[in-house]
């Protein structure tokens, strides 16, 4: 039971801090903000980690990684979020990554890891389809053997940055046999192929970073699955216990209560500050404690990982307890900014009408719905939990 | 960063609940727990001889000089067992309080007897109108030649009946509310002019009421520095929540597991009823609640000394007290018409989590708390 950095560690978080005050995280957090500039930004701000070092920690050494224990992973973490820095894209680097390194081909390695790792491409995923949401097995996107290429037909949806995206990740149906897991394979999809389509899917808080992809008719080289054929679906699940660790977002909600502790001090009601308000006094002391322990466990998920248990069932209660949280957060956000909380601020600044984060408010708790729906819904997760924690 | 127990912390944990599985059945506990004075003085003498008095109680005074993280361990044990005994008034709140503030003649005259299991203390703090205030104190100690006299009454004592001696807080100055003028004295619990008024509560423990009528001590009597004694109360009723709150998680634990084995063994609709998704989705909500809570547990054993400290102990009573709630009505109601038996074990765990919630502040007061540390007025 001790909590302490090692010396070494200590030392790390020193040199993780010295980064981030020295990186142009006011420039690209700025480029990132605006649609137009979205991905420049991006692109910039990784590649910028990327020449340290640092754009890929926890993967191992040999694959261009640093190795980093899941102690150095929190320190990095928290730095990052205490430097407002922006987060890197999962997509290639914390998801089709690892699954390349882990079940991929030398030659499949040697092609793509250095490109992610240079963010010389974008990734999106390709999982959930118009039919298949949180029962994702019941996929239909079909890939036929023809010759030395697959033929795939169908579509995909939910897609985050396919209008961005030179490749997509796709879990496809190669058999119709057995269970519907046994009949599913991972390829990897050039997106500028014939027969791809990408349409937008605007989404309730304005803003379009969700589409559609279509595929008709295109032809996907063999030398793009990884792994073997129908055995997809065992690469695809190692990738979603680590995807609802990620989504838990501990670090940036901590940013977020923060921020919104401090818009409390500054919004009045009848002269008075909204941080002495009875009820936001509640509502924020209960979000707090709540992200409080959130926070222990995540570090207790650490803790076994760095003692060689990787992120289990308890990944469902992190992403639980996570988006849980992040909505509360939301909530009370939006509830704060009060009559400013329906704003539509395309290019007013807050001096013109008056407000700070109304807008921002706005946007995020719309998208922010999201949150307890993708990466398995909550309710999917408490059926996992269910079965694979309680044995029931 | 690990949240390992050590490997006497795991010998502590083992020989709890070796002996709650070889000694202490629900039974047992039900038999003890009607016992006049709420406990059985064999139990007490097996938990001497294990060991467990000695745990917080520091090296000087001849205890074994535990931490936070050693208190943890068996008080979470204790929970799981549902073991009535008065670990908490004797040993978390007398002895503590004797311990960090007693001349060391008077001190070792009381912890010795007391790690033997041959001395019952209670802590008599709380006044009529107090509620959670525990500077809102009345009782007086009046100076009177070269020592004082003591007139008011303590309410709702734990182990009041029992107790040997006490720890009486009384104020020596100041007004009602201050907690500078608040002075702590261990007084003999028969002596003339203590006058007590002992019932149950719901969890089966005895407390008592106690008035002091002209009662005369001396100034030998007196723990730690006069008009000081608040921040020594602080210092042990806070060592004191962290514990409570370790009992209730094991109690909380103990009702989810116990709530998952019944609905996993009744039939309803010809299918055990853990096969429904909407009482499975209630289970992994306690499950979550209980995670939680441990989360919360862990970062204030390891916040101890730090500037998260009150912070983090405010926010782990709330969230008990919430949580526990929670777990504790939903116990209740998964176990159908049987949950509100007085036969079966889940109610009598359900009492003592209503009882810890209610000591040294509820979930509404920490939580008001929390907000004044991260919110000041």
């Amino acid at each position: 039971m001790d909590i302490s950095f090692s010396d070494e560690e200590v030392a790390f978080r020193d040199q993780v801090r010295d980064f981030f005050k020295q990186a142009p995280v006011a420039e690209v957090t700025a480029l990132i903000a605006q649609p137009d500039t979205y991905k420049e930004g991006t692109v910039r701000w990784q590649k910028h980690l990327f020449a340290q070092g640092w754009i890929a920690p926890t993967w191992p050494i040999e694959h261009g990684g640093a190795g980093w224990t899941p102690t150095q992973m929190h320190i990095f973490e928290t730095e990052r979020v205490a430097a407002s820095a922006p987060d890197v894209l999962p997509f290639g680097l914390k998801m089709v990554g690892p699954v390349i390194y882990t079940y991929g081909t030398e030659q499949q390695k040697q092609r793509f890891l250095p490109r992610i790792l240079a963010s010389d491409d974008w990734w999106c995923q390709g999982y959930s389809e118009p039919g298949a949401g949180s029962d994702l097995a019941s996929l239909k996107t079909r890939a036929e053997l023809d010759g030395d290429h697959y033929v795939v037909n169908g579509s995909k949806t939910w897609t985050t940055g396919a209008h961005h995206a030179d490749w997509i990740f796709c879990l496809v149906r190669t058999s119709t046999e057995g269970r519907p897991q046994q009949g599913i394979s991972f390829l990897l999809i050039d997106m500028t192929s014939p027969g791809v389509t990408v349409r937008p899917i605007p989404t309730i808080n304005g803003e379009h970073s969700l589409n559609e992809v279509f595929f008709d008719n295109v032809r996907v080289p063999v030398e793009n699955r990884i792994g073997d054929e129908n055995k997809g679906w065992t690469y695809a699940k190692s990738l979603l216990a680590h995807e609802r660790t990620v989504i838990a977002r501990v670090a940036d909600s901590k940013r977020r209560l923060e921020k919104l502790r401090q818009y409390a001090l500054k919004e009045t009601e009848g002269g008075q500050v909204m941080a002495q308000d009875p009820v936001f006094r509640s509502r924020f002391s209960d979000i707090e404690a709540e992200l409080m322990a959130l926070e222990y466990t995540g570090l207790r998920v650490l803790a076994a990982q760095a003692s060689g248990q990787g992120p289990g069932a308890e990944s469902s209660l992190l992403k639980i307890k996570g988006t849980e949280v992040q909505q509360a957060i939301h909530e009370l956000t939006i509830d704060l900014a009060g009559p400013y909380g329906g704003i539509i601020n395309d290019s007013l600044t807050s001096g013109d009408i008056g407000h700070e984060f109304g807008d921002q408010a706005r946007k995020d708790y719309m998208y922010g719905r999201a949150t307890t729906i993708y990466g398995g819904s909550n309710e999917i997760q408490k059926n996992i939990t269910a079965k694979h924690v309680l044995g029931l | 960063m690990h949240f390992n127990l050590s490997e006497e912390q795991a010998m502590l944990q083992a020989s709890t609940a070796r002996f709650i599985d070889q000694q202490y059945s629900f039974e047992v506990r039900e038999k003890d727990v009607r016992l006049p004075e709420g406990f059985n003085r064999d139990t007490w003498a097996t938990f001497a001889e294990l060991g467990w008095l000695s745990v917080p109680i520091s090296e000087a005074g001849g205890g074994f000089g535990g931490n936070a993280a050693d208190t943890m361990v068996l008080m979470e044990e204790l929970g799981k067992g549902l073991v009535a005994s008065p670990y908490i008034p004797t040993v978390m709140l007398f002895g503590s309080l004797v311990d960090i503030g007693a001349p060391e003649a008077l001190k070792h005259s009381l912890l010795e007897p007391l790690i033997a299991g041959q001395l019952q203390g209670a802590f008599a703090y709380q006044e009529r109108q107090s509620r959670y205030n525990l500077a809102d104190i009345k009782t007086a100690a009046t100076r009177e030649g070269e020592g004082y006299v003591l007139n008011g009454e303590k309410a709702l004592v734990m182990n009041g009946a029992a107790a040997d001696r006490l720890v009486v807080a009384a104020r020596t100055s100041g007004e009602q509310f201050d907690t500078a003028g608040i002075s702590l004295f261990v007084i003999d619990a028969n002596a003339t002019g203590v006058h007590k008024t002992a019932y149950r509560l719901m969890d089966g423990q005895l407390a008592a009421n106690i008035r002091f009528e002209n009662l005369s001590v001396t100034s030998d009597q007196l723990l730690g520095d006069e008009g000081d004694g608040y921040s020594l109360i602080e210092k042990v009723v806070n060592s004191t929540v962290l514990a409570l709150c370790a009992e209730a998680l094991g109690i909380m634990n103990k009702l989810t597991d116990i709530t998952q084995e019944y609905t996993k063994a009744r039939k309803q609709f010809g299918a055990p009823i853990s096969s429904f998704q909407v009482l499975q989705h209630r289970m992994v909500d306690m499950f979550m609640a209980c995670e939680q809570s441990r989360s919360l547990l862990y970062r204030t054993v390891c916040s101890v000394g730090t500037s998260d400290a009150d912070r983090s102990l405010h926010a782990l009573k709330y969230m008990i007290g919430r949580n526990g709630r929670m777990v504790g009505n939903e116990a209740i109601q998964l176990h159908g018409g049987m949950g509100i038996t007085d036969e079966l074990e889940v109610g009598h765990y359900v009492k003592r989590l209503m009882v810890i919630n209610t000591l040294f502040g509820d979930a509404d007061h920490h939580q008001q708390k929390l907000a004044q540390i991260s919110l000041p007025t």
